[in-house]
């Protein structure tokens, strides 16, 4: 009986295998038919954002396969200058040099980065400057800013965060800072700061939510639409450049852009906390 | 009918064969840990060690600048070293008095009833994942600390204040989080010790907390050393509580100073790290090692010793 039970079993399994492996394996015909590699060399900043791209591409196009490379925007757009990458990231934008040698820049999306302050804080703009001033440990207390007397806390990012990075390199305070706290995850120091009466913090512009006070800069709101009509200037170009025109790209390079602009692409860039560009 | 008699000579070949395999298969998953054991130290050394062939020892052990990222990086553990050092110690002074006392109270003292609640609750708090704890720690004690940290420093000019995230925070989390290990041992150390010492001494007229601290206690001493080392172990390898109470600035371990220890460097940096920055991260995970191998050859040898007093 028992070995009946087992075989019937089997046999039911089998079946099962076979009728699974029969519905899969359909996909879009047009765009399966792009196959091959795509190489990206570039910023290490955007390692979120192209890896995303390259998991998410594979829905789109099974053939297509994205090999990325981190090694610094500068490096990834020289590599790009002299051939050996079809795709240079780079998170800033291109100087006139690296556009006479022939380099296009396509911005693909764009970092933000809002300062957020505890509710209790009367604070609401704050320059440029001053934002340094804090970040180095020069202004310590709320009043010096026109606020009550109390002692700033400094929170930011964990050494490696890209939005650290960004943060430091706009205001060309790198390697000055002075954290009283160093988190490594974006929502830690939203929660922080709404916790800690007098805190400052920095996140990407699409974790902003009312349990913490967006600070102007320069009088500007931090706000998808300020970041994308330049007003709002603590941010900073993703540029996938390429050799020449997307147009004149192997039709491989073109799929990765065409990606890019699609619905899905937009999706991701949305999900790494980008915000997509006007164009 | 005569199949459940049961004899000894019934099925042999297949009963050998049984006991062969079993045996086999007890062997196999003993030989896993053992694997295990080795290959996380062939592992740690092999993915610890570049970092400090490129760095130099000094440069990573005894520097104080911790700087990764920057355009020349730095990668000086001294602080965070001295930091897990400095926080596991003082977690150990405020929890030993409290584990030993509750476990004197659970062995020696507390009526039955008593004792059911208390050992209910020391099972609970042993229970409780480590990352509860962190999140009270912010919800709880870090306010209280930074209530503390704008008292004590108010009107200063030179304090960085943190906000309650700071070395006191993160040893207080400790302190609790290893309170299980220490009671749970200890009890059993003390309840270990036969009763005839604490006749004996009660007979020569000493009193009950005579008793307690110049025979029970005493007797019970390798269980109770051994009761702290392990307690050691658990504070200097915990991560996750301390990550959401410590602040993670790297910096000399002041009570309000936001600081960051051996396991948090690890887990605060992982995520984006790459190249040199992470064979060092890589480095404080064997620097880590080593400490909890010191740590676990300080334990057996009070256990040898214990033994032998015996």
């Amino acid at each position: 009986m028992k070995k009946k039970v087992l075989g019937f079993l089997m046999v039911l399994t089998l079946c099962l295998g076979l009728t699974g492996c029969g519905s899969t394996g359909s996909s879009d015909s047009a765009s399966s038919a792009v196959s091959g590699k795509v190489s990206l060399n570039g910023s290490t900043s955007m390692e979120k954002f192209v890896n995303a791209l390259s998991e998410g591409i594979k829905e789109e196009y099974p053939n297509l396969q994205l090999e990325a490379q981190f090694t610094g925007s500068g490096a990834g757009l020289e590599a790009l200058a002299s051939g050996t990458t079809d795709i240079g990231d780079s998170s800033r934008a291109l100087t006139d040099e690296e556009k006479a040698n022939g380099l296009e820049e396509n911005v693909v999306a764009i970092d933000g980065i809002a300062m957020i302050t505890n509710k209790s804080n009367k604070v609401t703009n704050l320059t440029q400057d001053q934002l340094s001033k804090i970040y180095t440990g020069q202004i310590t207390n709320w009043k010096e800013l026109g606020g009550q007397d109390e002692a700033i806390v400094v929170i930011g990012r964990e050494a490696g965060s890209g939005t650290r990075g960004a943060f430091e390199e706009l205001l060309k305070i790198e390697d000055q800072c002075k954290y009283a706290q160093e988190l490594n995850e974006t929502g830690a120091v939203l929660a922080k700061v709404a916790k800690t009466s007098g805190a400052i913090g920095y996140v990407s512009l699409d974790v902003l939510d009312d349990t913490v006070t967006a600070m102007k800069l320069d009088g500007v709101k931090p706000s998808e639409k300020t970041v994308k009509d330049g007003s709002y200037t603590l941010q900073r170009p993703f540029v996938m450049a390429t050799k020449g025109k997307i147009s004149k790209q192997s039709k491989q390079v073109k799929a990765v852009f065409d990606f890019v602009k699609s619905d899905a692409g937009k999706k991701i860039i949305k999900k790494v906390g980008l915000v997509t560009p006007n164009k | 009918m005569e199949k459940q008699i049961l004899s000894v000579m019934n099925h042999k070949k297949t009963k050998s064969l049984v006991e062969k395999t079993a045996a086999m298969i007890f062997r196999g998953c003993a030989i896993v840990s053992v694997i295990a054991v080795i290959s996380i130290t062939g592992y740690m050394i092999i993915s610890g060690t570049p970092a400090i062939f490129k760095e130099g020892i000094t440069g990573i052990l005894f520097s104080t600048t911790w700087a990764p990222t920057a355009a020349h990086p730095h990668f000086g553990i001294a602080y965070i070293i001295l930091t897990s050092i400095v926080g596991v110690f003082l977690a150990i002074v405020i929890g030993v008095p409290i584990g030993l006392f509750t476990a004197i109270n659970l062995a020696e003292i507390a009526p039955e009833k008593i004792r059911k609640v208390l050992k209910s609750a020391i099972e609970l708090l042993a229970g409780i994942p480590s990352v509860v704890y962190g999140l009270l720690g912010i919800l709880i004690v870090n306010p209280m600390m930074y209530k503390l940290e704008l008292l004590i420093y108010k009107g200063s000019k030179t304090h960085q204040f943190t906000g309650g995230a700071n070395l006191l925070s993160a040893i207080i989390v400790l302190a609790i989080m290893i309170l299980p290990t220490l009671i749970n041992i200890s009890e059993t150390a003390l309840k270990a010790v036969p009763d005839d010492y604490r006749k004996s001494s009660l007979a020569l007229g000493a009193s009950k907390i005579q008793t307690i601290f110049k025979v029970v206690v005493p007797s019970a001493k390798s269980g109770i050393m051994s009761a702290i080392v392990l307690g050691v172990g658990r504070a200097i390898g915990e991560a996750m509580a301390i990550l959401l109470v410590a602040g993670n600035a790297v910096s000399l371990p002041y009570p309000f100073h936001s600081v960051r220890f051996l396991t948090t460097a690890i887990v605060s940096e992982m995520g984006y790290a790459s190249g040199l920055h992470r064979q060092v991260l890589f480095t404080i995970g064997l620097v880590l090692f080593i400490f909890i191998m010191i740590i676990n050859l300080v334990l057996t040898y009070i256990l040898k010793r214990g033994d032998q007093d015996e």
